[in-house]
């Protein structure tokens, strides 16, 4: 048995589904579309039923395939999903009329529903609560009313909906309201080409069909004769001075407004309008909204730092212990390198993503949301960003993934795309490393542009309007070619300033922490054991050196002496590094550096670098110690490391001039600030977008534009003599 | 007159909606209806979009889209009151 709950948004209905499910939820997909939804269990008395979310909606009219989900669930039009037995319509008690027109027209089909009269205790406080009795005797089916926040009405609701579940027409009422003669007959026109359970859901996918089919619409599903007959009757309609969308929106409108469902006294919003009167404020407003955002900035970046330290803290030691039990060898490396370095790749994420969340959820609950999108509509329509985009956008600059995945706050399928598109663009804060390291080698601290700004701060500041420019720029072109759709006007709800509720918010955090680790975090994961791999193997490549001669000639003349021992410790460690140097380049990455090296060299790299691109695929700050091992320093190099500074300064090319010019430092970064070489970025674009074609898409441009924009640097740099 | 150039706190009457099909459609669904009281509330930093007061609910347009909801004065005294401002 499966029981829906539907409603307008901002209406409580995911308290209420969280209340009547507790934790036993779990994610899903509707079929064809990116829409998520929850599906739970529900005990009432003796049964269990399954309890699944329609996403919000304020009328089941539709013009796109994501709208449609709605209207598809609810009258269990997709094949294998089973028709809900009861529809729980999530009622807003404080905003009655507007929600009643959305049950309307599940009243309509005669669907068998139970109306939940949400936030009852927020209406009574406001003095605007609806009688219940009343709206039951008008309607003609039950209605609880229920508060979701406090626990009032639950027991209520489930009686109610286990009545409809043993007797559906308790759920259903004769139909009270009417529509003019020449629309009724356009309907029955239509009802009698649907296929439909009864008369009366024929009737109402006719209504539905009248609201929604259009010249232009994106709509999946809908019968080509039933969309022919819709445009000619609206053609004909249109001839004849008729508006069949009021007749229609207007009939349910005027009964609704025509009746008395006991409310007394006008919504006191007055405490929202005041909140918002210094929220919205020019000035004050302004600066709430940089304080809101800077603390988020500031969790992303630094708060989550102590708990990312404790888990890479966490999986070094389990590696290190796991390393030291087991016996030398492939098994070793593998568990150790591969499956618990990879774990922790994943896991090291979750710190950001539930913090983001956390906050995400506030932010949403509270109502303030809604507001940043407000405040800042102006400056992301011109980039063709919803305004929603600015979290998503801003999270960015601290991890792309944490970012990506807030791009849910995002309603239409075409703006959470975009913005997927654009985020891994910000400067996330893997390259900072990256960015650190080149910049000190290659720009001493003492360097001054113009004799008075430091260089090595300069170019750092440089490097963040770059990658905000260049994303804000593909955020434009993309909107205006790939993802180029329909022009969907701004159309926002600013709900009332509510409490969020933590155990809500906690919740929906857990959800998103686990469909992380489940379904992005399996794709990482494979994706570390597949990098480990390459950098691993083969496992006895020919060494141009012995290394094991080396060491024999250090052990045989080392002497007694406490520094002397002390040094011969020092040159083993050498011998190692340079060891693990020489492997690192004989292996599969190493020689997919060589391979790529004609590719890369236009931009002033050598081979070397791209060892430490590919490394870099696991995780930008890889980069850096990557290159640590590559130069034969160590792979616990940082980008702080000295050594590893200077072995950049002086590596040198076959001909003896210095790689690092700092043209190629300059081409280097821009290419680490362009490319998409983060993989857990592209399985969490896989995992949002439901497909491999947008993590490939991602992959593709990021990187053509990283190439492009590095060569036109490097070799117009060269030309221009630097 | 529309929504797009009445002055704030100013409550006025929708008279009829044109424009796009399908967001007058959504515009009518929420309740924006021939008769209707409707005010302007505030306008966001750099003049887009609108903060719009309908049967005690907020929602944010564009003032393109605003300028497509006709409105008239509440009465008599008010649309002489409308023309000084």
């Amino acid at each position: 048995m499966r029981i829906a709950l539907a409603g307008n948004p901002n209406t409580g209905k995911t308290s209420l589904f969280n209340r009547l499910t507790g934790s036993n939820a779990r994610v899903g997909n509707y079929a064809g579309v990116t829409v998520e939804r929850e599906v739970g269990k529900w005990k009432i008395g003796a049964r269990t039923v399954e309890v699944m979310d329609v996403p919000g909606a304020y009328s089941l009219a539709a013009r796109s395939a994501e709208e449609q989900v709605a209207i598809r669930s609810i009258f269990g039009l997709d094949p294998g999903e089973p028709r809900p037995a009861v529809v729980v319509v999530v009622v807003d008690a404080t905003q009655l009329v507007r929600n009643l027109y959305f049950a309307m027209q599940l009243i309509e089909a005669r669907v068998p529903v139970v109306l939940a009269l949400n936030l009852i205790d927020v209406a009574r406080a406001q003095g605007t609560a609806p009688d219940p009795q009343r709206v039951e005797g008008l309607l003609g089916v039950p209605v609880v009313a229920v508060s979701a926040t406090t626990g009032e009405g639950m027991p209520a609701l489930a009686a109610a909906v286990e009545r409809v579940l043993t007797e559906p027409d308790a759920g259903r009422s004769v139909v009270p309201w009417r529509y003019p003669p020449a629309l009724t007959a356009d309907v029955e026109r239509l009802a009698g080409m649907v296929e439909a359970w009864s008369p009366e859901e024929a009737r109402a996918l006719g209504r539905w069909a009248l609201l929604s089919v259009d010249v232009e619409d994106e709509l999946v599903d809908v019968p080509e004769h039933v969309r022919r007959e819709v445009i000619r009757i609206r053609a004909e309609a249109d001839k004849a001075g008729r508006d069949i969308d009021a007749e229609l929106i207007g009939s349910r409108y005027a009964w609704l407004d025509a009746k008395d469902f006991g409310v007394r006294g006008t919504a006191n919003i007055g405490l929202t309008e005041r909140i918002d009167r210094i929220l919205l404020h020019p000035l004050w407003g302004g600066l709430g909204f940089l304080l809101a955002m800077g603390v988020l900035f500031q969790a992303l970046f630094s708060w989550s730092d102590p708990a990312i330290s404790a888990i890479e803290g966490l999986f070094g030691w389990l590696g290190a212990g796991v390393a030291g039990v087991l016996p030398p060898g492939v098994l070793n490396d593998f568990i150790v390198q591969g499956v618990i370095n990879g774990a922790g790749s994943v896991v090291v994420f979750l710190p950001q993503i539930m913090l983001l969340f956390f906050l995400l959820g506030f932010l949403e609950d509270s109502g303030y949301m809604a507001r940043v999108a407000f405040l800042v509509d102006r400056l992301m329509k011109s980039l063709g960003l919803h305004g929603r985009a600015f979290v998503p956008m801003l999270s960015g600059y601290a991890c792309a993934v944490p970012a990506v995945m807030a791009t849910r706050t995002l309603e239409r399928q075409r703006d959470r795309l975009l913005t997927m598109m654009v985020v891994p663009l910000m400067s996330c804060s893997a390259r900072l490393p990256v960015y650190t390291l080149i910049i000190s080698a290659i720009f001493p601290p003492e360097t001054r542009l113009l004799g008075v700004f430091p260089a090595a701060g300069f170019m750092m500041i440089l490097m963040y309007v770059f990658s905000t420019g260049m994303a804000l720029i593909a955020a434009a072109v993309l909107g205006r070619t790939l993802l180029k759709g329909p022009k969907v006007p701004l159309l926002l709800e600013l709900p009332p300033y509510r409490l969020p509720r933590l155990a809500t918010v906690l919740r929906q955090m857990w959800m998103r922490a686990k469909t992380f680790l489940t379904e992005a975090g399996t794709t990482i994961l494979a994706c570390t054991i597949v990098l480990w791999a390459l950098l691993a193997f083969p496992r006895h490549p020919l060494l141009d050196h012995d290394y094991a001669a080396d060491r024999a000639a250090i052990l045989a003349n080392a002497g007694l002496p406490e520094t002397e021992s002390l040094l011969s410790g020092q040159r083993l460690d050498e011998v190692d590094a340079a060891e693990t140097a020489e492997r690192l380049q004989k292996s599969y990455g190493g020689q997919l550096g060589h391979f790529i090296e004609p590719v890369i060299a236009p931009l002033g790299f050598d081979w070397k670098i791209g060892v430490g691109l590919v490394g870099a695929f696991a995780a930008r700050e890889v980069f850096v110690s990557t290159m640590g091992v590559v130069y034969g320093i160590g792979s616990d190099a940082d980008e702080a490391s000295v050594p590893l500074r200077d072995r950049i300064r002086q590596e040198t090319r076959a001909d003896g001039s210095p790689v690092y010019t700092p043209l190629v430092g300059l081409s280097l970064m821009i290419f680490v600030a362009l490319s998409a070489q983060c993989m857990s970025t592209l399985a969490v674009v896989r995992r949002e977008s439901r497909s491999w074609r947008w993590p490939a898409l991602l992959f593709a441009y990021m990187t053509v534009l990283a190439w492009v924009a590095s060569f036109i640097v490097y070799q117009g740099g060269t030309a221009l003599g630097f | 007159m529309t929504l797009a150039s009445i002055p704030l706190h100013t409550p006025v009457v929708i008279v009829c909606i044109d424009g796009d099909r399908q967001y007058r459609r959504r515009l009518m669904e929420l309740g924006f209806l021939p008769g209707v009281s409707v005010q302007v509330l505030g306008i966001a930093p750099f003049g887009d979009p609108l903060d719009i007061e309908i049967r005690g609910c907020r929602f944010s347009l564009r003032s393109a889209e605003a300028a497509c909801v006709h409105v008239r004065a509440v009465s008599a005294e008010a649309s002489a009151e409308l023309a000084a401002k």
